[in-house]
């Protein structure tokens, strides 16, 4: 089973990488575009049994390991949900 | 005294530290590979500058579970001193031995540069030989600098004198002219509870001979012999 888990930064936390993407986005004449958020994506093969499990163990790697809660927040997608129930 | 100079894949200011503490301080330095499980007799633990891990996910996120880190975790609780410098600060954070997190540099561009680094407290091990306000003259060298901490975590360091060093201009001042990475409050360092651990992103190791257009980093390396010597510390033997 395959879950994708998607990291942002808090929103009160600023994103020096997500401005600087805005900036130039503006200076390249995309006025519309007005603000950018940088975060990550990782995409997990899960060896487990059951969806419950795949979420489990997502959600515990990604407090755990791929986001600092200090500063980030994630969500997790199961990619197979619905396949395998 | 022995420092313990822990090695990471991907520290590149370890032999820095090394050489400050051994040939210029004249103390006994020893490498400890991250694997190991013990800091063997160590009398303070020095958490290198680097890209541990190549800095993969966040900087020091995969080296805070390195086994020697529950060693350090431990050689903490017993009161010894330990120094995280820059990527050693880092590891401190996201181990949760301090709190607080880094993000990218304000402009997103990699600084290093010597810069103002004013003392703003003297009662931990790495400061006690400075006179507070002293402003020393600390090179700088990090792409991920820019000290965040959620409003009431940085109230509380505030309130409990944690915020160790801070930057600031030759003359002493602080403010956004001399904050080169965007830090909340200037904060270039800062203590635990304890405040036997401190960290911060200068580095004192490259300030320690005059060859390297300052001494000022010695203090730190002098304050906790002082420290040691006088026999206010746990250690963790």
């Amino acid at each position: 089973m395959k879950a994708r888990v998607f990291v942002t930064l808090k929103p009160s936390v600023f994103d020096p990488q997500g401005s600087t993407i805005a900036e130039a986005l503006h200076s390249l004449g995309y006025q519309n575009v007005a603000d950018v958020r940088q975060g990550k994506y990782f995409e997990l093969d899960l060896d487990v049994a059951s969806e419950q499990d795949a979420e489990q163990l997502a959600s515990e790697v990604a407090s755990r390991v791929l986001a600092n809660p200090v500063i980030e927040s994630f969500r997790v997608e199961l990619v197979d949900a619905g396949v395998r129930s | 005294m022995t420092f313990a100079v822990v090695v990471f894949p991907g520290s590149n200011c370890d032999h820095d530290s090394y050489h400050a503490v051994r040939h210029v301080l004249g103390h006994d330095a020893r490498f400890v590979w991250h694997k190991e499980a013990s800091l063997g007799n160590a009398d303070v633990v020095i958490l290198p500058g680097g890209f541990s891990h190549g800095d993969y996910l966040r900087t020091g996120a995969i080296a805070r579970f390195s086994p020697v880190m529950k060693a350090v975790a431990d050689f903490a609780a017993a009161g010894g001193p330990v120094l995280g410098i820059c990527n050693g600060f880092q590891i401190l954070l996201e181990a949760g031995l301090l709190p607080g997190a880094m993000l990218r540099n304000r402009d997103v561009r990699f600084h290093c540069e010597h810069v103002g680094v004013r003392v703003e407290q003297t009662d931990t091990p790495f400061t006690a030989r400075c006179r507070q306000g002293r402003v020393l003259n600390i090179p700088i060298a990090h792409g991920e600098g820019n000290y965040y901490a959620p409003p009431e975590v940085l109230e509380t360091l505030e309130r409990e004198r944690r915020v160790i060093f801070r930057y600031a201009t030759a003359d002493g001042r602080v403010g956004p002219e001399a904050n080169p990475n965007g830090s909340l409050n200037n904060i270039a360092g800062i203590c635990n509870e304890g405040r036997n651990v401190v960290g911060l992103m200068p580095h004192p190791e490259r300030a320690c001979e005059p060859m390297l257009g300052s001494t000022d980093g010695l203090l730190l390396f002098e304050s906790v012999v002082d420290a040691l010597t006088a026999g206010a510390l746990g250690g963790g033997r």
